[in-house]
C-alpha cells in the first residue's frame, strides 16, 4: 500500500526558466529541526556525521547533508539522499530536541545571475557576496513570508519556507523577476 | 526601518526581522501564589514608559528566534546597547542624557 | 507644425526627433528629451493651469521638481490617468495625452475665476472663520463646495492597472544628486573602490550644469564634463547609476528612499515590466548633493502665466532651445537673472529691462547688459502687472517711491536668490543653522553619517562645489589620504545677491509667496495681525508652504514676511519641519509587490486541490484558506450545511483540520513547562493519552485552546487554534526563554509538517480501520482522548482520537505531502458508509451543539476559564501557572460577570444574530441596560431548531429564566439554558 500513497510536493510542477534566473522546486528531502545546547553539539555532530557550525549565519555541509545555524540553539539539518535524520540523532543521551520538518518545509532553488536582485525584491538583508558569502545561511524575511536563505553559490541560493508560504514566495520571485 | 545589533547573530539586522516585547527587566514573581494585590498589578499592569533611555525586549524572531534586552533612547530613537536575556543593565556612559 | 519659441541654434535637442503631443486635446509637437514645459513653451503655451483657490490663470514657474504651478493630468487610458503632474518633470513622448486641471469649462474662460473676484473672501483663515456655523451646514454645504471649488487634478476611479517593484539595497556611499557636487563625490567614492549608488532625479545627470553656459571643468563646459564623468561612473561595476529617481525620504540608520520612475518617459511600456522602483537604500555613508532651489520675487501680480525663475528661462534656452518670449524682463535681487537676460539676449530674444531690487548692481554682466544697450533698472522694483492670460507688461517703481513706468514684455524673468535644499538633510535630523548675512538656513551638525555638498552646503561657486564634492565623496569611500580625484580648475558662475520677502511692503493684492495654495504676502502679514507668533501657526492658518511642492519656492518668503511683522530674527520665528516625501511618491511604489495575491501571503492546506475540485466553497480564516461547506446539487450554504451537520451525526464526516497550529514541546521538563503554560495538570497525564488545555495570559484570561497528546515522558504534541498558531508559539517560547530559562525544554513548530484528516462520526472508526496499521482501534485499546503512533496507507501518522463533534472521532495526522492521498484513501473508504466531506460551518454548528467554544468568538480577551465554563480545566493542586495569580484578582471572581450560556429562542425557527445584545426588559426607556451578547447562533439540523451561545452577566444563575434581544423587527425572546444542546450526557463521543 506504502507505493501506492503518493507524495505531493507543494511545488510541484512550479518554477520557471528565465532569462538569467532560474527557479526551481527542489527535490523532497529530509529535514530536522535540531535543538541542542552547547554540550550536546559535540555528540550530534558525531551522529550526524558533520560539524554542526556553531558561528551566526553559517553553514557545514558533507556530501548530500548539511547544517544551518539557525539560532544559538538552533539548527536546520537537511539531507537531500533522504536519510533518516530522527534515527540519526536518536541514540545521542544528551539532552536535545529532534523534530522531523521534512514535510513542513519545502524549497526552491534560485539560481542566476539576477539571483539575488530578485530576491532583495523582498529580503532586506545585504546579499552582496562580502556580507552573505558562499555558504552563509539566515532565517529572515522574504516580503511578508518567513524564509530560511541559504547561499550555495556566487549566483545560488536555497530559499527554504514552510510549504502554505511556497506559493507566495514563488509568487513574489516571479513578480521581481518580471523587474529587470 | 531601524538597523538592530542582535546580541546572538552578533551582527545588525533589518528591523523586519524582530518584534518588540515591551519593557526589560520585569522579572515574573516566583511566588506567585502569594502576591499581594499591589504587587500583582506592579508587576503586570504597570510600566514605566520615560521619555529618553528605556530597557525593553526585542525578539529576533525571524531571525534566531532569541529574546533579548535593548537600550534605547526614545528621543533619538537610538539602540545604545542590545544584550543577551538575563544579562544586567549595561552601564551607559553619559549616554542619551 | 512648426514650434514657433523653438531656436535651432540654441540648447542641446538639435537633432532629436520630433514628438507629437496633446495638450487638453490641442495637437503639438515637441522634441524627443522634451519635459512637457519645454515643449509647451516650444509652442507659446504658457497658460497650462488654474489656480487652487482662486481660479487665476497659471504658468510655468520653474524647469524642474519644486514646481509649483504647472500641475496637469496625464492620461494615457481610461485607468491610467495620473493627477498633479509637475509639467517640468514629465517627459514628452510620442502620443502624450496632458490635460490642464482644476478649470470649467475651459482653461482660457473659467468661471471659477469669480473666487478672484470675490477674493476677500477667501483671505487667510478663512475656512476657521467662514465655515463655522452652522455645524450641520458642514457636511451638506460647505464641504462638498470646498472640494468642488478648490480642486487639485482629478484622482482615476479605475485600479491602477500598472506593476510597482520594491528593491532593497545596501552601499558604502550613496550620493543624492548628480549635479556637480553629486558626480564629483560619485566619482571620488568610486575611486576608493567603495560600493557607490548615485541617484538623480533628472533624466541625465548634470544638475545646474544643464544651463550654466559659464562653466568651465576641467577644460571642459560644464555639461559635457557631466556627461563624461557619468560616463565613467556607469563603466564601474562599483557604481549604480539611477536617473528618474527622487530620494524622497531620509530615515533612521542612513535609509534613504528612492523611487525610480521607469516607464513614464516611453510612449508604449511594456505592461508586464513595472512602472515605477521603490529602492530601500541602506547606505553606510550618504553625500547630499541635492542644490539649491530658485525663489521667485514677490510682487503684486507675480503669478500671471509668462513670469518664471531665471534659471528656469535658462534652461529652456540653453537645454531644450527653446526662447520664453520674445520680448523679455527681468525682476531679481539676484546676479543669476542678469546672465539669463544676456543668454536670451544672444539667441536674438529681446531684453527689455533688467529691474533689480538692489541699489548696487555691479560686475561683469551689469557691464555686458549696458554695452548691449539693455534698460538696467537698479534700486527698482516690479508693482504690478499687466495680461488676461498672459503677461503683457510691468510696473516699475523705484524701491525709494517715485513715478512708475509700464515696459511692455511678454515674459518675466525672476529671482530673489537661492534657497539651499536641505530638505533630506534635515530629514535625517540634521540641525540646521541660520547664516544670517545670506539669509539662508544651512546645513549644521550631522545627526547620521551624512555629509553635505555643493549649493544644499552653501557653495559659492563652482570651484567650491566640485572641491566639496571631491571631498565629501573621497571621505564617505573611506579615504584617510584626502582626495581620491583631482580637477584642475572648476569656473563658472558666481551665485550673489538674493533677497526674502517683498521688495516693497507695499499693500498692493496678490503678491503671491506660495502660488500652489494660492497665498500672499497680504494673507501672511494678516496671519500676524490675527495673533499667529510661530511660523508652525502662520502656516496652518495661511496654509503657506502646505500644498504638494510643500513650499520649496515660498516658505523662506513667508518666513521672512512674519518675521519683518513680528518684528525678530528669522531664526526666532522657526523654521518649518521638512517631512518626507520630498516630491509626491505614488501609492503604487510603496506598495510595490504587495497587491492582488501578493497583498499578504494566501496559504493553503495539502488537501486544498481536493477541496477545489470537489466543489468547496472557501472561507478566509486569517491566511488561510479553509473549506467552508461542500454544496451539492447546487446547495445553498444552509442547505449543505444541514446535509453536512446530519451525516456526520448519521454516519461520519470528513474534515480536513491541517490549519491547527501544532507545537512539539520535547525534553526532560517538558511536563513542568506545559504545567506552566496552561491551566490543566500534565504531570499525570500518561503517554498516549490526550487532555482539552486552556492556556491563559498572566491576567488570567483565556489565550488559546487545544488538544495535547502526550507521546512520550518528553515528548508533547500540542495543538493551538488555526488563527493562534504563531503567538502561541512566541509566548510559549517568551516564558521558556526569560522566565524559566532552565527548564530542558525545546519547542518546535510542526503545523506544517502534519496534514490533518479529521474523521468524525458513528462510522469513523469503521471508515479507517482498513487504512490503519499496527494501531489497535478498540475502545479498550484506543479510548477516546488517545493517541497512538503507527501508519495509515502505508506512511507514519499520529493518531488521535478526539472529537469536536461530540461523535466518536479521530484525527489522522500523516507528513504533509500525503495529505492528499491519504485524504482520498479514507474519502473512498468514507463513501461505503455514506460519509460526507464537511466544512469549517458544519464544524462550528457541530461543537456549537456540544457547547464547545471557539476562542476569538466565545472569548474575546476579558473571558476567564470560569465565564467559560470551563473551571473544571483548572489544576487545583498546581503551586503555578501562567494567569493564576490574574484569575484570583477581585473582578475576576465578583459575582455578576458576563457567563457562557446556551440560549434557545422561544421560537425555535427564529436564528438570533451573532453579537445581538440581550436585556431582561425589552421595554425598558433606551439606552437599555445590556447584560451581554450573542457570541454563537446556528440552525441546528440536529436539534431541529435555533441553538445560540451567548455572555450573559451572572449567566450560571439564570438558567431557566427569560430574557430578550431586541432587534430592529422587535424583542426576540429567549430561554438561558446549558451550553450543550446535543448528548448532553457526552455518551456518543466514547461510543
Ligand atoms: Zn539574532
Amino acid at each position: 500500500m506504502g507505493e501506492e500513497t503518493r507524495r505531493i510536493a507543494p511545488l510541484e510542477g512550479r518554477g520557471f526558466d528565465g532569462e538569467e534566473l532560474r527557479v526551481l522546486p527542489a527535490e523532497p528531502a529530509t529535514r530536522l529541526v535540531l535543538r541542542a545546547s552547547a554540550e550536546a553539539c559535540e555528540d550530534l555532530s558525531a551522529a550526524l556525521g558533520l560539524d554542526l557550525p556553531r558561528t551566526p549565519k553559517t553553514t557545514s555541509s558533507k556530501g548530500a547533508r548539511a547544517a544551518l545555524w539557525l539560532g544559538p540553539d538552533e539548527w536546520l539539518v537537511i539531507d537531500q539522499a533522504g536519510a533518516n535524520l530522527v534515527a540519526a540523532c536518536a541514540g545521542v543521551p544528551a539532552f536535545h530536541a529532534a523534530v522531523d520538518v521534512s514535510h513542513r518545509n519545502t524549497a526552491m532553488l534560485v539560481s542566476g545571475p539576477r539571483a539575488a536582485d530578485v530576491l532583495s525584491a523582498g529580503c532586506p538583508q545585504d546579499l552582496s557576496l562580502h556580507a552573505f558569502p558562499v555558504g552563509a545561511a539566515s532565517r529572515t524575511m522574504f516580503g511578508k513570508a518567513e524564509i530560511v536563505l541559504w547561499r550555495t553559490g556566487e549566483d545560488a541560493f536555497r530559499v527554504e519556507c514552510w510549504r502554505s508560504f511556497s506559493d507566495y514566495v514563488l509568487l513574489l520571485m516571479e513578480a521581481a523577476a518580471r523587474d529587470v | 526601518m531601524l538597523l538592530i545589533h542582535c546580541p546572538y547573530c552578533q551582527e545588525e539586522r533589518p528591523e523586519l526581522e524582530f518584534r518588540h516585547a515591551g519593557e526589560a527587566h520585569i522579572a515574573r514573581p516566583t511566588d506567585m501564589a502569594a502576591l499581594s494585590d499591589a504587587d500583582f498589578e506592579r508587576f503586570f499592569f504597570i510600566r514605566s514608559n520615560p521619555k529618553g533611555i528605556v530597557f525593553e525586549r526585542w525578539r529576533h524572531i525571524h531571525g534566531c528566534a532569541r529574546f533579548f534586552n535593548a537600550a534605547r533612547d526614545t528621543v533619538s530613537d537610538r539602540f545604545l546597547a542590545t544584550y543577551r536575556a538575563g544579562d544586567p543593565k549595561p552601564a551607559l556612559d553619559g549616554e542619551g542624557a | 507644425m512648426t514650434q514657433p519659441f523653438r531656436i535651432a541654434t540654441a540648447g542641446r535637442l538639435g537633432h532629436a526627433d520630433p514628438v507629437r503631443f496633446s495638450f487638453d486635446g490641442r495637437i503639438l509637437m515637441g522634441l524627443s528629451g522634451d519635459t512637457l514645459a519645454s515643449a509647451l513653451i516650444a509652442n507659446g503655451i504658457h497658460l497650462v493651469g488654474r489656480s487652487f483657490k482662486y481660479h487665476r490663470p497659471r504658468g510655468i514657474v520653474s524647469a524642474g521638481a519644486e514646481e509649483p504651478n504647472a500641475l496637469v493630468g496625464i492620461h494615457r487610458d481610461a485607468a491610467r490617468r495620473t493627477p498633479n503632474v509637475r509639467a517640468t518633470v514629465q517627459e514628452v513622448y510620442e502620443g502624450l495625452e496632458a490635460v490642464s486641471q482644476n478649470r470649467w469649462p475651459s482653461l482660457a474662460f473659467d468661471v471659477g475665476a469669480l473666487n478672484d473676484v470675490a477674493s476677500p473672501f477667501f483671505s487667510a483663515g478663512f475656512y476657521y472663520k467662514t465655515f463655522m456655523w452652522p455645524k450641520a451646514a458642514w457636511e451638506r454645504l460647505y464641504e462638498p463646495f470646498i472640494r468642488r471649488a478648490a480642486g487639485l487634478g482629478v484622482a482615476p476611479d479605475r485600479p491602477d492597472p500598472d506593476l510597482y517593484a520594491n528593491r532593497f539595497a545596501h552601499c558604502d556611499v550613496l550620493v543624492i544628486g548628480g549635479g556637480a557636487a553629486g558626480l564629483a563625490a560619485a566619482l571620488a567614492a568610486a575611486e576608493t573602490g567603495a560600493q557607490v549608488i548615485l541617484a538623480d532625479e533628472q533624466a541625465q545627470t548634470g544638475g545646474a550644469l544643464r544651463y550654466e553656459t559659464g562653466a568651465v571643468i576641467d577644460g571642459q563646459a560644464g555639461w559635457d564634463w557631466a556627461q563624461t564623468v557619468t560616463a565613467d561612473l556607469a563603466a564601474r561595476d562599483n557604481v549604480r547609476l539611477l536617473t528618474r529617481t527622487t530620494g524622497f525620504g531620509y530615515y533612521a540608520q542612513n535609509m534613504v528612499g528612492l523611487v525610480e520612475r521607469l516607464t513614464d518617459h516611453l510612449a508604449a511600456p511594456d505592461p508586464a515590466r513595472p512602472r515605477e522602483r521603490l529602492w530601500q537604500v541602506r547606505a553606510k555613508r550618504a553625500v547630499l548633493a541635492t542644490g539649491a532651489i530658485e525663489r521667485h520675487m514677490v510682487f503684486p501680480g507675480n503669478d500671471r502665466p509668462g513670469i518664471m525663475l531665471a534659471s528656469a528661462a535658462r534652461t529652456y534656452l540653453n537645454h531644450f532651445g527653446v526662447a520664453v518670449g520674445r520680448n523679455i524682463a527681468v525682476y531679481a535681487a539676484d546676479d543669476g537673472a542678469w546672465l539669463a537676460a544676456l543668454d536670451l539676449h544672444r539667441a536674438g530674444v529681446g531684453v527689455a529691462a533688467i529691474v533689480d531690487a538692489r541699489a548696487d548692481v555691479a560686475g561683469p554682466h551689469v557691464e555686458e547688459a549696458k554695452r548691449l544697450g539693455v534698460a538696467c533698472l537698479p534700486a527698482h522694483a516690479v508693482t504690478g502687472t499687466t495680461g488676461r492670460l498672459r503677461v503683457s507688461s510691468i510696473r516699475v517703481s523705484p524701491v525709494a517711491g517715485g513715478a512708475a513706468r509700464d515696459i511692455a514684455c511678454d515674459a518675466l524673468l525672476t529671482s530673489a536668490g537661492w534657497t539651499p535644499a536641505v530638505h533630506l538633510f534635515s530629514q535625517s535630523r540634521g540641525k540646521l543653522v541660520f547664516e544670517a548675512e545670506t539669509q539662508r538656513f544651512l546645513p549644521g551638525s550631522n545627526a547620521q553619517d551624512v555629509a553635505c555638498a555643493g549649493a544644499c552646503a552653501g557653495a559659492s561657486g563652482l570651484a567650491e562645489t566640485v572641491e566639496q564634492g571631491l571631498e565629501a565623496g573621497a571621505r564617505a569611500g573611506g579615504a584617510t589620504g584626502g582626495r581620491t580625484v583631482a580637477v584642475r580648475e572648476a569656473r563658472g558662475e558666481s551665485w550673489t545677491g538674493g533677497m526674502l520677502g517683498p521688495a516693497d511692503n507695499g499693500t498692493g493684492a496678490k503678491a503671491f509667496v506660495d502660488f500652489q495654495n494660492d497665498v500672499t504676502a497680504k494673507d501672511i502679514r494678516q496671519a500676524v495681525r490675527e495673533g499667529m507668533r510661530s511660523i508652525e501657526h502662520v502656516k496652518r492658518f495661511t496654509t503657506t508652504g502646505m500644498a504638494t511642492d510643500q513650499g520649496k519656492t515660498s516658505n523662506m518668503h513667508g518666513l521672512a514676511i512674519a518675521a519683518a511683522m513680528l518684528g525678530k530674527p528669522i531664526p526666532e520665528v522657526g523654521l518649518t519641519t521638512f517631512r518626507a516625501p520630498y516630491t509626491p511618491v505614488t501609492f503604487g511604489a510603496l506598495a510595490g509587490h504587495s497587491r492582488g495575491a501578493l497583498f499578504e501571503p494566501v496559504r493553503r492546506t495539502p488537501i486544498h486541490s481536493w477541496a477545489e475540485e470537489n466543489g468547496a466553497e472557501f472561507e478566509d480564516v486569517g491566511q488561510w484558506k479553509r473549506a467552508w461547506y461542500f454544496p451539492r446539487n447546487g446547495e445553498e450554504l444552509h442547505a449543505a450545511v444541514a446535509r453536512e451537520c446530519r451525516t456526520v451525526r448519521a454516519s461520519a464526516g470528513i474534515f480536513d483540520a491541517s490549519t491547527l497550529g501544532k507545537i512539539e514541546v520535547v525534553g526532560p521538563d517538558a511536563a513542568r513547562f506545559m504545567e506552566l503554560m496552561y491551566t490543566n495538570p500534565w504531570t499525570k497525564l500518561g503517554v498516549g493519552r490526550c487532555r482539552y488545555g486552556v492556556m491563559l495570559r498572566e491576567d488570567g484570561f483565556i489565550y488559546d485552546d487545544g488538544v495535547v497528546g502526550r507521546l512520550a515522558e518528553d515528548r508533547f504534541h500540542v495543538t493551538t487554534t488555526t488563527g493562534g498558531a504563531p503567538r502561541v508559539l512566541n509566548h510559549m517560547e517568551d516564558y521558556l526563554q526569560t522566565e524559566f530559562p532552565d527548564l530542558r525544554v525545546f519547542l518546535t513548530s510542526t503545523s506544517e509538517q502534519w496534514a490533518v484528516i479529521a474523521v468524525q462520526g458513528p462510522r469513523s472508526r469503521d471508515i479507517i480501520a482498513p487504512l490503519v496499521e499496527r494501531i489497535d482501534l478498540s475502545d479498550e485499546a484506543m479510548p477516546h482522548m488517545s493517541v497512538r503512533e503507527g501508519s495509515i496507507c502505508g506512511v507514519p501518522t499520529r493518531l488521535f482520537r478526539m472529537s469536536f463533534t461530540g461523535e466518536r472521532g479521530f484525527e489522522i495526522n500523516v507528513p504533509a505531502d500525503f495529505g492528499r492521498a491519504v485524504w482520498e484513501a479514507v474519502w473512498a473508504e468514507g463513501r461505503k458508509h455514506d460519509a460526507c466531506a464537511y466544512g469549517t460551518e458544519a464544524m462550528h454548528v457541530l461543537r456549537a451543539e456540544k457547547g464547545f467554544i471557539i476562542v476569538g468568538q466565545e472569548t474575546d480577551g476579558t473571558v476567564t476559564p470560569h465565564d467559560a465554563g470551563l473551571g473544571w480545566a483548572i489544576g487545583r493542586n498546581k503551586a503555578d501557572f501562567v494567569g493564576m495569580r490574574g484569575l484570583r484578582r477581585a473582578d475576576l471572581v465578583a459575582p455578576g460577570r458576563k457567563q457562557l450560556v446556551g440560549l434557545k429562542t422561544k421560537d425555535p425557527d427564529v436564528v438570533l444574530d451573532e453579537g445581538a445584545q440581550i436585556v431582561a426588559d425589552p421595554n425598558q426607556p433606551v439606552p437599555m441596560t445590556m447584560l451581554g451578547h450573542v457570541t454563537s447562533s446556528y440552525w441546528s439540523e440536529n436539534c431541529g431548531r435555533s441553538i445560540a451561545l451567548a455572555l450573559v452577566a451572572g449567566g450560571h444563575d439564570r438558567m431557566g429564566e427569560t430574557l430578550h434581544v431586541p432587534m430592529p423587527g422587535g424583542a426576540i425572546a429567549v430561554e438561558v439554558t446549558s451550553t450543550v444542546f446535543f448528548d448532553e450526557k457526552g455518551e456518543r463521543a466514547n461510543g
